[in-house]
This record gives C-alpha cells, sequence and structure tokens, in this order.
C-alpha cells in the first residue's frame, strides 16, 4: 500500500533530453544554457498521518533538487481522500529523472511523470473477440481517444484466438476526467463489440 | 391490521404464515384461480395445504377478495412488466376502496409509478413496497429515514441468482454454462433463468429506487442494462490478477439507472458472495450506508411485507 504520489509537472521545459542520451525527443527551441536549472512543479498525495510530508520531500532534496515553494492544501482531498501537496523545485534537467526515481524508491507512487498529467490508475476487463478486431488497434484508440495511457496489458484466450476471448488492460488516466475516459472506452466497445467490465466510482464500495 | 392476499406463490403463502406471528389477520388469501375468503378470518393451514396439494387456495371466485373487509392489500402475484397487469388494476381498485396496498410485486412500481402516486393521493389508503427492493433488507425504510432528498446515490447487488453465478465462476474456474447448470440444480436459478442473467430483474429494482429518489420518471425502458452472459470464466480470473471481482452492479441516481456487470475489489463490502444482496446508500451528510442480507425467499421477503403493514396508519 503506498502512502504517497506524486504528480509531476514541468511547466518550463520538456524534460526530455534529459538522462539516457536518447535525443530522438522533440527537443524543440529552448536551448538550454549548460548546467541550467529547470523549475518543475511536483504534485503529491499525502496520506494524513505525521511525518509524510518529511518523507515526501527527503528524496527531492537529497538528490539535488532545490525546494523553492510547497503549498500544503489542507481541507482539500483527492479523490482517494489524500491530501493534495503541491511543491515547487528547482534542478538541472538531468537530475530530474534521478528524483523521481528516489521518490519511487521511498514507496511514492508516481502517476505523473514528464508532460503527462495522470491522477490514476484504473482496470478494465474487456470481453469479445479481441484478436480479430485488431487488438493493437483497440489499444492505441483507448490512448488517443479516451486520453488513457497503457500501463498494462494481461490477455486470456484459453480457447485459442478465434472465440471469446478477455483482456485486462490498467490504464492511467486523469481522475478530473474518468467519466469521459469510461465513456469514450464503452464507445469503442460498442463499436467493436464488446462488453467493458468498468471498475465502479468512487472506489469506496 | 386485516390483510387480504392475492398471489399464492412464495411470498403471499408466507404472508399468511407469518401475518399472525406479527399481529395481523388473513381475510382473503387468492391465486391467479380460486380464493378462500372469511371476513372472520380464514383458516390459513387448511387455505396453504389446499394450495400445496391441489392447486387452489380454496373454493371462492377471486373477485370476492374485493368485497372482503379488508384493511391491506398485499400484492403478491407475479411481476409483469409494460402494464404490469394484472397488478396494476388489483392496486387501483384497493386505493379507489381507500384501502392501503403493500405491494411485493415490482411491475407496478417499476413501469407506473407516477400512475400509482396519483391513485394514492385520491385515496385515504397508502401504499407501500419495502419487499420490491431487496426482499429483507430494509432499502426503502432506510432512505425513507435519510429523506430521499438527502441521498445522492444507491448502489448494490440486488440480484443473488446472477451473483451466485459469478461468485462460483471465480471460486472454481468454471464457465457460465456450467455453474447454471449448478444452479438450476440447487434451486438457485429457474428453469429459465433469463431475467435474473440478462439483468432485468436487477434493473427493475434499481428503476424503483430511482423512482423514490426522484419522485417518478423512470421505467425499465429508461434503463442501460447489460447481463453476465457474456461474462467468461477468464474475465473473472484477469480481475482476481488484480485483487479485484466482477459483480452485477445496479445504480440509480436522479440522473438515471445503470445495471451491468463492473470490477469491484474483491474485499469490499460489495463483493458479496453467493446468493446475498448487498445495497449501498451514499448520502450528501452522512457517507456511506451499507446494509446487506438476503434478498429473496418467501419467509424474508413477507417479513419485509409485514413492516409495511406494521408502518401502515390505522384507517
Amino acid at each position: 500500500m503506498l502512502g504517497v504520489t506524486v504528480v509531476v509537472d514541468e511547466p518550463v521545459v520538456d524534460g526530455d533530453a534529459e538522462t539516457d542520451g536518447d535525443a530522438t525527443a522533440d527537443g524543440d527551441a529552448e536551448a538550454e544554457t549548460d548546467g541550467g536549472v529547470r523549475t518543475y512543479t511536483v504534485r503529491l498525495e499525502l496520506v494524513d498521518e505525521p511525518g509524510e510530508l518529511l518523507r515526501a520531500l527527503s528524496p527531492i532534496a537529497d538528490n539535488g533538487g532545490n525546494l523553492l515553494s510547497i503549498h500544503h492544501e489542507r481541507g482539500n482531498m483527492t479523490p482517494r481522500g489524500h491530501i493534495p501537496v503541491e511543491v515547487d523545485l528547482e534542478c538541472p534537467p538531468d537530475r530530474f529523472e534521478g528524483i523521481v526515481e528516489a521518490l519511487r524508491d521511498a514507496g511514492v507512487n508516481i502517476i505523473q511523470a514528464g508532460a503527462n498529467r495522470y491522477g490514476e490508475e484504473i482496470s478494465v476487463v474487456l470481453v469479445g473477440h479481441l484478436i480479430d478486431t485488431d487488438l493493437s488497434n483497440t489499444l492505441n484508440r483507448i490512448q488517443e481517444d479516451a486520453s488513457a495511457a497503457v500501463l498494462d496489458l494481461s490477455l486470456s484466450a484459453p480457447e485459442g484466438t478465434e472465440p471469446v476471448s478477455s483482456a485486462r488492460v490498467r490504464l492511467a488516466i486523469d481522475s478530473a476526467d474518468i467519466d469521459d475516459t469510461l465513456a469514450t472506452i464503452r464507445s469503442i466497445g460498442a463499436d467493436k463489440d464488446f462488453t467493458v467490465v468498468e471498475p465502479l466510482p468512487g472506489g469506496e464500495a | 391490521m386485516r390483510l387480504a392476499i392475492l398471489g399464492a406463490g412464495d411470498v403471499g403463502r408466507s404472508v399468511a404464515d407469518l401475518a399472525s406471528e406479527y399481529g395481523h389477520e388473513v381475510v382473503a388469501l387468492a391465486d391467479s384461480s380460486s380464493a378462500t375468503v372469511d371476513s372472520s378470518g380464514i383458516d390459513v393451514d387448511s387455505a396453504l395445504e389446499a394450495k400445496l396439494s391441489g392447486g387452489q387456495v380454496g373454493e371462492d371466485d377471486p373477485e370476492t377478495v374485493f368485497d372482503t373487509d379488508y384493511d391491506v392489500l398485499v400484492e403478491a402475484t407475479p411481476t409483469t412488466l409494460d402494464d404490469a397487469e394484472p397488478g396494476f388494476s388489483h392496486v387501483k381498485r384497493a386505493l379507489e376502496a381507500d384501502r392501503h396496498v403493500v405491494l411485493a410485486n415490482k411491475g407496478p412500481v417499476a413501469e407506473r409509478y407516477e400512475e400509482l402516486r396519483a391513485l394514492e393521493a385520491d385515496s385515504a389508503g397508502s401504499i407501500r413496497f419495502e419487499a420490491t427492493v431487496g426482499g429483507a433488507i430494509p432499502v426503502l425504510s432506510t432512505i425513507e429515514d435519510s429523506t430521499p432528498q438527502a441521498v445522492t446515490a444507491v448502489r448494490g447487488v440486488l440480484n443473488g441468482t446472477a451473483n451466485f453465478i459469478l461468485t462460483r465462476m471465480a471460486a472454481e474456474g468454471l464457465d457460465y454454462e456450467h455453474v447454471l447448470a449448478e444452479a438450476q440444480d440447487l434451486g438457485v436459478a429457474e428453469a429459465d433463468p433469463t431475467f435474473d442473467v440478462d439483468g432485468t430483474d436487477a434493473a427493475l429494482k434499481f428503476v424503483i429506487l430511482a423512482n423514490v429518489l426522484s419522485e417518478g420518471g423512470f421505467a425499465l425502458e429508461d434503463a442501460t442494462v447489460d447481463g453476465i452472459q457474456n461474462v467468461p470464466g477468464s474475465a473473472l480470473d484477469l480481475a482476481a490478477e488484480d485483487g479485484q471481482t466482477i459483480r452485477l452492479i445496479g445504480e440509480a441516481t436522479r440522473e438515471g439507472v445503470r445495471v451491468g456487470p463492473r470490477l469491484v475489489p474483491e474485499n469490499s463490502a460489495l463483493a458479496v458472495t453467493g446468493t446475498r444482496n448487498i445495497v449501498q446508500i451514499e448520502t450528501k451528510n452522512a457517507g456511506s450506508l451499507h446494509s446487506s442480507g438476503r434478498g429473496a425467499g418467501g419467509p424474508e421477503t413477507a417479513t419485509a411485507v409485514l413492516s409495511d403493514v406494521g408502518r401502515l396508519p390505522e384507517l
């Protein structure tokens, strides 16, 4: 059970060109002055327990991030009943990934990284002729039309690929858009004649 | 109260059987072809015996029930859709005669709610229908106590047959057809289980709940309904990988009614097993309330009918 969730925004730069030298990305405009320091906004979700804030901030400071401001939204609740915290920090782009990893290692669930804003993870189960109807097209449509990121996929076709099969798809979505995302997945399902087994809202159950 | 009971199935017979225990008297009991009527109280035991051995409850014409001196008509005939007849006409006749009506029959309350309320407004009698939603579980009275305006949604599992099938599929890794056959052998599923497994039965109950929350406006055709026939065992296996399971969940709000297979965490309150039912009543000011229990069965549903009778004012 993860106590802390992190949401990361990069208002200043699209931090693609940071680590692994894979410079394929959009390296658009904004030439970096070398050794440049960027500002990042990180949104956290904290369990309302003593020490949680410190626990979430340490990995940032310990990995070369300079804390600029902390906005602790006490009284506000995220959909999971946690307290949202917004942290502004600055660091060189090549250290940002390290900070995110350190947060993860500290048991902090990263649900938004890079330019993506994801507030929630959900699973849906699809049932139907998943393979005959082009599974990768289905997944692409979920990513594009429903603005969800497919995190993983588990497929079960016990009787071979021709009869009905089932797939569990775990998605990262923006919690504010959960209803729209599910409605879009439903309509993709209707197009392709799938049964879509959705989670219940609220998660309180 | 003096009860006239229409319908001699499991529920009607159980109401007759238990009425005296709750301080009430049965003055008429009828099935579709016969009746036994006595304004000083019928002999319930012999009527039930006659029904079980010969198929008829007595020698009287069912029409004579309406001429009897009764306080409460218990409408426990089988649920029918669309015009919800003959149940609706039974309720109408009783209200027009200024008598109370307690329904166990879902049809009129789901399909013709506004008409029922209009008839009630013109009558000295009133209608109650706790038994139509969740059998023994006090769902409607809980909503009434919380006041419907303060209830934002009602969700839950209100069909034991579908829940039994999904539970067995998940536990044994069996497929739908296999478990359905088992459920039929055990008497959990009917020979024709269509209404249970295609979601219609659950939808009727959630339509009733939406009507109560919104003071009418809903019928079965307004509900979005999916059943469990297309859920294979492999879907339940996949859900389990994630600590989840699949249940046939209904939702009623003021915006609409939806019934379908949904993912719920295996350890959540809504993941009831076997034929058990559960409702979650989401309130504006008091969080969620959960009630779980037996959603069907003769004596169980009869207790809901008799609770309703106990809540009625003297005429």
